[in-house]
């Protein structure tokens, strides 16, 4: 018993230490081939492409439920609801499509992405309430909310889209994702973990009963319909809720911090297709 | 003098049963406050990532804590690991519970007497 206890011990800290390793000096593509690498090497009995689905990915007894749930799924009404955003004019007459483009399918996967003339990452979020802005409208509550549902209907209509972050290349793109990488593997909160942690390192164990979802796919699927929020969410609010989870301060939505760590997520999901809205426990 | 001495006799009877005594009694509250500690959701939520035998619903990120006694014949160094598990792994994603005060030095005292009766 004495001896299994040991070595199971090693295993894990041998597993925390080489990707944490690799990770420190490389380049993006370095970082993403070793990224896709560990969960394929991790989960053998999962298809690249199922990682989209997140959880349901690697966890078969879940999934069943979840396929049922999709049937009837809880996020069509936002949907719906962002569809008509969508097709209802301005006060000064203008539409998203002015600001977007007319091919609505083709949006979702444009985000996010370097925005230099700003120096920082563009996301559908962001740009949502931006082109509201620009057209004297008031912003949007940033989590929940209309903000949810157009980014759902833009979602749906986007789905299947391949996630192709372009390769961060010139200095300052590197610096935006340099950033979501660090804050990606960084220790914080009082609990002191990192979302690798649990993510990354430990994904496919329980945290009490919750299974780990891996980090690979994070982006694809949001918004999502939480069952324990009981609405939809931006990834941000997700963010948010699991780094208060370990007693962290959670960044605000939009924050330079959760732009990076989306920039930085969704790159490394590149080759994955896009297939939100989601919905989840 | 004869008081004295029959005094002193007295008290190394009762010294000699009392301390162990109340040292037992002691022990037993002390060890069953830890395992409240541990149990927590809110202070050790040991269970989070540890089977405990007697626990519901444990996570597995954590090995199993059984056999403690013969894993950790020197208390010292659970309690090391429990107070500051950074010191044996520095990547480690087992709290740092005293460290960050996420219980007191006097919880800790208690959470280690009952994990090493595990
Ligand atoms: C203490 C462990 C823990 C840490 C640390 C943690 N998470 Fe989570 N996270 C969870 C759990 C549990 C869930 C719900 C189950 C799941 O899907 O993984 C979750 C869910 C998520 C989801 C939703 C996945 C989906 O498919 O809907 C995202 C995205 C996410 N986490 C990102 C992060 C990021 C980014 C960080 C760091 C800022 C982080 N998490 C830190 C435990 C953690
Ligand atoms: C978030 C996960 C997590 C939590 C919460 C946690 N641990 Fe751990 N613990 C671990 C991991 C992982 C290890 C394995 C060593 C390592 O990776 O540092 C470990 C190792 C240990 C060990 C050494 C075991 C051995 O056989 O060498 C002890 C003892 C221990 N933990 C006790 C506790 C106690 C007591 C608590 C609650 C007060 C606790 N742990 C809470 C994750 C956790």
């Amino acid at each position: 018993m004495k001896k299994h206890v040991i070595t199971a011990i090693a295993l894990l800290t041998f597993g925390a230490g080489t990707l944490l390793s690799s990770a420190a000096n490389a380049s993006p593509m370095e970082d993403q081939k070793s990224f896709q690498e560990f969960f394929k090497k991790r989960f053998k009995d999962t298809e690249f492409s199922d990682y989209k689905n997140g959880i349901y990915s690697i966890h078969p007894e879940s999934r069943k439920q979840w396929e049922e749930i999709e049937d009837f799924p809880p996020y069509e009404i936002a949907v719906e609801r962002g569809e008509e955003l969508w097709n209802t004019a301005f006060t000064n007459g203008k539409t998203y499509a002015d600001c977007f483009g007319e091919d609505v399918t083709a949006v979702r996967a444009k985000y996010p992405h370097y925005d230099a003339e700003n120096d920082t990452i563009a996301t559908l979020e962001d740009d949502i309430n931006k082109c509201r802005t620009a057209n004297g409208e008031k912003p949007f509550g940033w989590k929940k909310g209309a903000i949810a549902d157009l980014s759902s209907y833009i979602a749906y209509e986007g789905r299947d889209a391949p996630v192709n972050v372009k390769l961060p290349e010139s200095e300052k793109e590197i610096a935006w994702y340099e950033k979501g990488k660090t804050f990606f593997y960084a220790k914080r909160g009082q609990l002191n973990m990192a979302c690798a942690d649990c993510h990354v390192y430990y994904s496919g164990r329980m945290a009490r009963s919750e299974t780990l979802s891996p980090a690979l796919g994070h982006p694809t699927h949001f918004p999502v319909y939480r069952s324990k929020w009981g609405n939809m969410g931006t990834l941000h609010r997700r963010y948010a809720g699991c780094n208060e989870n370990i007693r962290a301060k959670g960044f605000k939505a939009q924050s330079d911090e959760y732009k990076a760590l989306e920039y930085f997520q969704t790159f490394m999901s590149n080759g994955l297709a896009f297939n939100g809205p989601g919905a989840r426990k | 003098m004869l008081n004295i001495r029959r005094m002193l006799s007295v008290a190394a009877v009762f010294g000699v049963l009392l301390v162990p005594m109340a040292a037992v009694a002691d022990d037993a509250k002390m060890i069953e406050e830890g395992k409240k500690i541990s149990f927590d959701t809110k202070k050790g939520n040991c269970l989070a990532c540890h089977m405990i035998m007697g626990g519901e619903m444990p996570g597995n990120i954590g090995p199993p804590l059984i056999a403690m006694k013969a894993r950790f014949p020197d208390v010292a160094k659970l309690r090391a690991q429990i107070a500051d598990s950074r010191e044996m792994n520095p990547n480690t994603i087992m709290p740092p519970f005293g460290a960050h005060g996420i219980l007191t030095d006097d919880e800790i005292d208690k959470v280690v007497a009952y994990i090493h009766t595990l």
